[in-house]
Order: structure tokens, then C-alpha cells, then sequence
């Protein structure tokens, strides 16, 4: 599909702005905004130096904004105009040959169906790899199915013989003529992919990284910004971002070529390419890793602090609020919450126009209930900090001048527990993606219609007992979440090294 | 001591008032035993009639809160609240789905719940702890190094890899032991034991090693190893005399709390290995959207968690001296 085709869709359609599209692109723009204000201040910058000094921090902060990127774009939804019928083209039987572009010389009509069917710029991007469905399962780079079917053959005698055989892919493998592929054929044709693939990633990542490294350098001279005597840790940083960046390109140079003739991944069940599937899910995840800390921070850092700054009465409440939320074990309540949720929803179809809506609605909700269960550990952490906080000098001296409570918590004591509250953020995010699988095992998850690493576990759990085995869904499951949750942890411990003042002495 | 006591268990009271409101409001207030009702028939068979049988069958079409066709004290007692949810205090759980009393079956499941949570617990403790004191006498050398990553690493694996992974390599291509099952004979049921406790201490062992190791690293910088060194001690008799002693406090009181815990069981495991305990009760529970047992297991799980609370406060006294309940 070409850039024009795509625009031309994305012109014509319906767009659709789903609850957590809206959540994920605000979330996407407060971080921009967030690192506008680090580069501004030199303190700030010093900090996240010392992050990104650990060149496990570069390579995972990297990982996880590529991640991110495929997530922003699976979050840009449309659904897509229908073919215009008019009545005299029906009339006289004609098929449209081009049914996307009313006739010029009919009136418009004024009505403009669109489909049922939401998707995303990313769904626009990966129309071959949705739309190639097989029949069933088949094996990483195969050219067969993988199950046998019963097959006629005319033997060159003229007989005809019923034999179990796998048969030839839909789809995969058109580059070969149909009949036997000898294996020298099949490996050659593969290593060529493999080369080109990775040749045209390499040559793409290079010019863009010189494309950027100019602009980067055309607006710091346009801003006038002097840019600061290149430290060695910083060339390191550079230096390791582009290394992992070659990398993915590469890797994703190959993973395209490749699935111009194969299933990268395979197929599952009912025969849709994996790799789909596994990049569709990572939308999902961080839907799931992030939208939570909406309702956890305002939650646990307002009660926290309130309860530790205040103490007495204010204290006595809120404690007890958190404990009795905490008492309820997470799965019950979560499960519970879910599920009365799951009611609400079948007794009401009406609200929702499409099935991805819907499945949307219960995202967020799994989102909110999550976030509703997970704000205690945060609260009784800046509740002690608080605790701690208000006999220190300066908010003593605060007090003694007059400033109001709220005034001393937002200036005084909020900024200095902003690290904890970050760090917090950033390892909560590996527990949630990980929780997510373990909620959709049991049913309490997201919606069965969407994608989701949760989801392609629990298929696969049963894959594994067929004969031959299908090992791939499960494998891609795995090896995607492990790259996401592998990120987020590294970058959280590198973040915790930098921010927390006490693991300083630790080393 | 006992005063102290005292005042914990009165406190516990409210917080059990608060978990049962939280739960009645989730199960009847956002959705009306009709929603209930309607999902439990199924699509087909919803008729007003079949509604209001199902509801009259389980108690569920009384008032809610007050119940105004009778006299005297029954206006209270005779209501959805009063039946389902105060009387969970007086450990009466009522009755499931399909007619089973809850609380005879959560007595029945305690035994095959505990008989893996356990071993998973003792073992599981024993092997982070020496590893985490194994990494810590390593501190800084590329041992030290690489076993953060891996537990990093095993940090970052879902537990169902571990479980899906596990029976697939020694049940199903070893076939080393049954892929699932549980016998009430002891010396039948290890068979069928060993593998989910294996899979549970694997699938929690990075993150507590790494946690401990922190620990152990924090005390290993105080001023009295400094002094157990300036004695002449061997490296290893600090870790083991000193460094040791101290650490656990921190990790003893700290999963102190989840010991009563361990009676519910685990969801994953139970479920995936068919072990007949609380833990696989509950998912099942779940899947059949079987609201009385989940509000019998939220009851529980919460109860537990509060004497697990105290049982924190109390082993603060047994390991630590200084400290002193009031």
C-alpha cells in the first residue's frame, strides 16, 4: 500500500476516537511536555543524565519508545467509508470498478456509510499481514500447513489415490511455483529476503539517523542553545541509542521482507499471521501499563501526603480507607469489579456502536479498576515521607511565615517526593503488564475480541498438547512481553540507581 | 500485650465492615439481582417467571436494605444485606451455584491449598535467602553481576511461561511426572506435588532474591560489621554471625503477613496442575460468574490478610526486642 492510498483512506473515513486512544495520545503529549521541562532545567538535565549514563537505560528506553510507537499508531482509529452504490449503477447492473470515488456526474449522496469494522492507521500499515489469512495453523516461515488433510492425486498411471498431506499455504509461498519447492530453492529464496531485509534496514536507519543528526544539529544552532562540551557518558548514550536503534531497523527490515512470502511467526488457528497479532497486543499492554497511573497518582499521592501532613483525624480515615481496600485480596476485587462490570455491559448492547467500542469501554474499566486497587502500596509510602517531611526545617520555617497547608504540600513537599512517586510509576508498570496476562488467563482480562499477550497465552496454552506441536504463538507471546517487561525493569532500576538518594550508599 | 491485642481485633472489625460494604456494593448495588439473574439463565431462557424463580431460590428478592411488609427487628434481618453479607461474620458462607454449602467445601480444599503453598513457602524462602546471601559474599564480582540479571530476568517472565513451560518439558516431552492431578494419599500426591512447587519457588525467585540482596547489602554497610571486621571475623562468619541475624528481620516481618495467606491457595497453579484446593476453587468460581463464592473468598482472603497484619506486629516483638507493643 502506498503513502497516497493511505491518505486517501484515512481522507475518506470515520474517525473514531476510542476513550483510550484519547488517554494514550494525552499521556504521549504530558511526556513531551514533561521533557521539555527537564531539557529546560539544568538541574533536571544532571538527573536524567546520570540515568542515561547506564547504557542498559539507553537500550531500554529505546525499546520501549519504539513499542510505544507501534502502540500510537495502532491508536488512531477510523472505520472506513463503504462502497457508494448509487441507484442507476445498481440499476443497471454494473459493478463499480473503483467503488471508493463516487461518480463524478451523480449528485453526492449525502449519506456516506461507513463500515462497522474500526481500525487503525496500523491495521491500514499492516493490511497484508491482517488480510492473508491461511486456513489453520501453520509453522514459522512454512510453506505447508500444519495440520494433514486428505488429498486426491492423479498418479502418472492414471490412478487416483486419496493421501493425507499437508497442503500448500493460501498465501505463503507464492513466490514459488505451486507443486514440490525443492530445499535448496526454499533456503535461497529465504536468505535473500533475510539480505535484502536487512540491507534495507541498515540503509534506512542510516539515512535517517543523519537526517536526524543534521536537523537535531540545524535547530540547536537556530535556538541558539550552546550545545555543552560532549561528555564521554553522553557520546556513550548516543552511541548505545544508535546501536540498538540499527538493530530494530534491521530486525524490522528483515521481519518485513521476510513477510512478503512467509508467515514470520506462522499462523494460528484460524490460520491469522502471529506477527500481527503480537504487535497489535503491544497496544494493549501499554494501554494496560499506563492508564492505570491516571487513577493510581491523583489517588495515592493526594491521600498520602494529606494523610502523613495532617495527621489526627485526616490520618485516622484515610488509613483506614487503605486498609480495608488493601485487605481485599487483588484478584477477588479486580475479579469481582470485572465481572459486575462484564453484567453491566451485556445488559446493555445499545451503548456501543461497534464490538471494538465495547471492548474498549472494558479496557478502560479493567484500567480504572486496576488503578483503583493499586493506589495503597504509593499511599502509605508518601504518607510516611510526609510524615517525615513536615518537621523539617523548611517546612517549619513555610508555616512559621504563614503559607497555607496546600500551598506547603504543592511547593514544599510534593517536588521533593516527585522521585519516589516516580519510580513507583515506572516499576508499576511491569507489574500491570504482567498482571494483565494472568487476568485474561482467568477471564477477567480484556475483551475476547481484541489482541492482547494475555489472550494469546491462554489460546496457546491448549496448542501445546496437539500433535505436531504449535510452539510459535506462545513463543512470540513470550518473547515480545519478555522484550517489554525486560525494558521497563531495566529502565526502572536504572531510574531508581539515579533518583533515590539511598541507593547510593548501597554500591 | 494482650491489651494491645485487643485493641487490633476491635479495629479489625470496621475494616471487615468496610471490605463487606465495598463487596455488597459491587455485587448488588451496581448490578440488580436481575442482571444476575439473567446472566446465570442465559439468553434463552430469560423470562420474568424463571427470574423471579432463580432469585427466589437463593434469597436474592428481598429488599436490599429494608424490608418493609414485615414487623419488628425482621425489617432488618429479612434483606439481601443482612442475609448475604453480615452473616459472612458469623462464618456462615451459604451456598454456591449448583446447591453446595461454601463453607464445608472451603474446609475440604484447605488441605490440597496448603499442601502446596507450604512447601513452596519453606522452600522458597530457604533457597532466596542462601542465594541472596550467595550473591551478597560475591558483592561486586561478575557473579554478583550476572545473577541480578538473570533475576531481572526471571523478574520479567510471566508466571504462566514458568507453569505452561514447566508441564510441557517434564510432563509432557520428559514425562517425568503426571501433567496434573492430586491424590489425598500423601505418598501418591508428591508425584503430583512436585511439579507445581518446582514451577511456584522458580517463578518467584527473582524478584525476592534481588529484594533480599538489597537488604542484606543495606546492613552489610552498618557501623557494627564495620566493627566485626576491625575484630578479625572471616568475611563469612560476618555474613553468616551478623549480616544474616539482622537481615531477616526485615524479611521475616516482612512475609509474616502473607502466612495466613497461603491457606487461599494460588490461582495459576492450582488451576493449570488440577489441584482440588481454594486457589483453583475460586478460579472456577470466577469462570462460572459463582457470585456467592467469590464474596465468601473476598470475606476470607480479607480476614486472613488482618490476622496476617497482626501477626506482623506480633513477630516485630519476637525478632526485634527493642520494639515494644503498647
Amino acid at each position: 500500500m502506498s503513502l497516497l492510498d493511505l491518505i486517501l483512506i484515512l481522507r475518506d473515513s470515520l474517525w473514531v476516537c476510542l476513550v483510550t486512544d484519547a488517554l494514550l495520545w494525552s499521556l504521549f503529549f504530558a511526556f513531551i511536555v514533561g521533557l521539555f521541562i527537564i531539557l529546560r532545567s539544568p538541574l533536571q538535565r544532571a538527573v536524567w543524565r546520570k540515568v542515561f549514563q547506564q547504557r542498559m537505560a539507553v537500550v531500554s528506553a529505546v525499546v520501549l519508545a519504539s513499542a510505544a510507537l507501534v502502540a500510537l499508531l495502532d491508536s488512531i482509529h477510523f472505520r472506513e467509508p463503504l462502497p457508494v452504490v448509487s441507484t442507476a449503477v445498481a440499476l443497471t447492473d454494473e459493478a463499480p470498478a473503483t467503488p471508493t470515488v463516487p461518480a463524478p456526474q451523480l449528485p453526492q449522496v449525502a449519506q456516506l456509510r461507513y463500515g462497522v469494522e474500526v481500525r487503525s492507521v496500523l491495521d491500514l500499515l499492516l493490511s497484508d499481514l491482517r488480510q492473508n489469512h491461511e486456513k489453520t495453523y501453520s509453522a514459522p516461515l512454512a510453506l505447508h500447513l500444519s495440520a494433514l488433510e486428505p488429498m486426491t492425486i492423479v498418479l502418472p498411471s492414471g490412478e487416483v489415490e486419496v493421501r493425507r498431506e499437508a497442503p500448500r499455504l493460501k498465501v505463503a509461498g507464492q513466490a514459488f511455483p505451486p507443486g514440490p519447492v525443492s530445499s535448496t530453492a526454499y533456503w535461497s529464496d529465504i536468505a535473500y529476503r533475510f539480505g535484502v531485509g536487512a540491507l534495507g534496514g541498515l540503509l534506512v536507519f542510516v539515512i535517517c539517523w543523519m537526517v536526524g543528526a543534521s536537523l537535531w544539529r540545524l535547530g540547536c544552532r537556530l535556538s541558539r542553545v550552546r550545545l555543552e562540551p560532549s561528555v564521554r557518558a553522553e557520546a556513550m548514550a548516543s552511541r548505545w541509542a544508535a546501536l540498538t536503534l540499527g538493530v530494530l531497523f534491521v530486525v524490522a527490515g528483515i521481519f518485513s521482507a521476510l513477510s512478503t512470502n512467509f508467515h514470520v511467526l506462522g499462523t494460528d488457528k484460524v490460520g491469522q499471521d502471529v506477527l500481527y497479532q503480537v504487535l497489535k497486543s503491544l497496544r494493549t499492554a501499554l494501554v494496560i501499563g499506563l492508564v492505570p497511573t491516571l487513577v493510581t497518582l491523583p489517588l495515592g499521592v493526594v491521600l498520602g501526603l494529606a494523610a502523613g501532613y495532617f495527621r489526627g483525624k485526616v490520618d485516622d480515615v484515610i488509613q483506614y480507607v487503605y486498609t480495608t481496600v488493601s485487605a481485599i485480596p487483588g484478584v477477588l476485587l479486580i475479579a469481582a469489579a470485572v465481572l459486575s462490570i462484564q453484567v453491566m455491559l451485556d445488559n446493555h448492547p445499545e451503548w456501543f456502536a461497534t464490538a471494538v467500542e465495547r471492548g474498549d469501554v472494558r479496557l478502560l474499566a479493567l484500567c480504572v479498576i486496576l488503578g483503583m486497587t493499586s493506589w495503597t502500596g504509593i499511599a502509605r509510602l508518601l504518607r510516611g515521607e510526609s510524615l517525615k517531611m513536615r518537621e523539617y526545617e523548611y517546612v517549619q520555617a513555610a508555616k512559621a511565615f504563614g503559607v497555607g497547608a496546600g500551598r506547603i504540600l504543592l511547593r514544599h513537599i510534593l517536588p521533593n517526593v516527585f522521585p519516589i512517586i516516580l519510580i513507583t510509576m515506572v516499576m508499576e508498570f511491569s507489574t500491570l503488564v504482567l498482571a494483565e496476562a494472568v487476568l485474561s488467563y482467568i477471564g477477567i482480562g480484556v475483551d475476547p475480541t481484541m489482541f492482547s499477550f494475555g489472550l494469546m497465552i491462554n489460546n496457546a496454552r491448549m496448542e501445546l498438547s496437539r500433535e505436531p506441536v504449535v510452539w510459535w504463538t506462545l513463543t512470540s507471546a513470550f518473547l515480545f512481553m519478555v522484550l517489554l517487561v525486560l525494558a521497563a525493569n531495566l529502565l526502572a532500576d536504572a531510574v531508581r540507581d539515579a533518583l533515590d538518594p539511598r541507593s547510593e550508599r548501597q554500591s | 500485650m494482650l491489651r494491645y491485642l485487643l485493641r487490633r481485633v476491635l479495629y479489625a472489625v470496621p475494616i471487615l465492615i468496610g471490605v463487606n460494604l465495598i463487596t455488597f456494593a459491587l455485587f448488588f448495588m451496581v448490578n440488580s439481582p436481575d442482571d444476575m439473574a439473567r446472566m446465570q439463565l442465559g439468553v434463552k431462557r430469560v423470562t420474568p417467571e424463571a427470574i423471579q424463580q432463580w432469585k427466589a431460590a437463593r434469597g436474592y428478592d428481598k429488599p436490599l436494605f429494608f424490608n418493609e411488609s414485615v414487623e419488628g427487628l425482621r425489617t432488618v434481618t429479612e434483606t439481601i444485606f443482612y442475609e448475604k453479607s453480615v452473616t459472612l461474620f458469623a462464618g456462615e458462607f451459604g451456598r454456591s451455584e449448583d446447591g453446595r454449602a461454601i463453607g464445608q467445601e472451603i474446609r475440604e480444599r484447605m488441605g490440597p491449598s496448603l499442601a502446596i503453598a507450604l512447601p513452596t513457602f519453606i522452600v522458597g524462602l530457604g533457597l532466596t535467602i542462601s542465594l541472596a546471601l550467595l550473591l551478597v559474599l560475591f558483592r561486586g564480582t561478575w557473579l554478583d553481576r550476572t545473577g541480578v540479571v538473570i533475576c531481572v530476568g526471571l523478574m520479567s517472565i510471566s508466571s504462566l511461561f514458568f507453569i505452561i513451560g514447566g508441564q510441557f518439558v517434564f510432563a509432557r516431552v520428559l514425562k517425568l511426572v503426571p501433567i496434573s492431578g492430586y491424590d489425598s494419599n500423601p505418598w501418591v500426591a508428591w508425584h503430583f506435588l512436585v511439579l507445581p512447587v518446582a514451577v511456584s519457588i522458580v517463578a518467584g525467585l527473582g524478584g525476592s532474591t534481588r529484594w533480599y540482596r538489597t537488604l542484606f547489602l543495606e546492613e552489610i554497610g552498618r557501623d557494627y560489621v564495620r566493627t566485626a571486621r576491625a575484630k578479625g571475623l572471616s568475611e563469612t562468619r560476618v555474613l553468616f554471625q551478623h549480616v544474616l541475624r539482622n537481615g531477616l528481620i526485615p524479611i521475616l516481618t516482612g512475609i509474616v503477613v502473607v502466612i495466613p495467606s497461603l491457606f487461599l491457595g494460588s490461582l495459576l497453579i492450582e488451576s493449570f496442575f488440577g489441584i482440588p484446593g481454594l486457589g483453583s476453587y475460586t478460579i472456577d468460581a470466577i469462570a462460572a460468574q459463582d457470585f456467592a463464592v467469590v464474596r465468601a473468598m473476598v470475606f476470607l482472603g480479607s480476614v486472613l490478610y488482618l490476622i496476617g497484619l497482626m501477626l506482623t506486629d506480633l513477630s516485630y516483638t519476637l525478632v526485634d526486642p527493642r520494639i515494644r507493643l503498647k
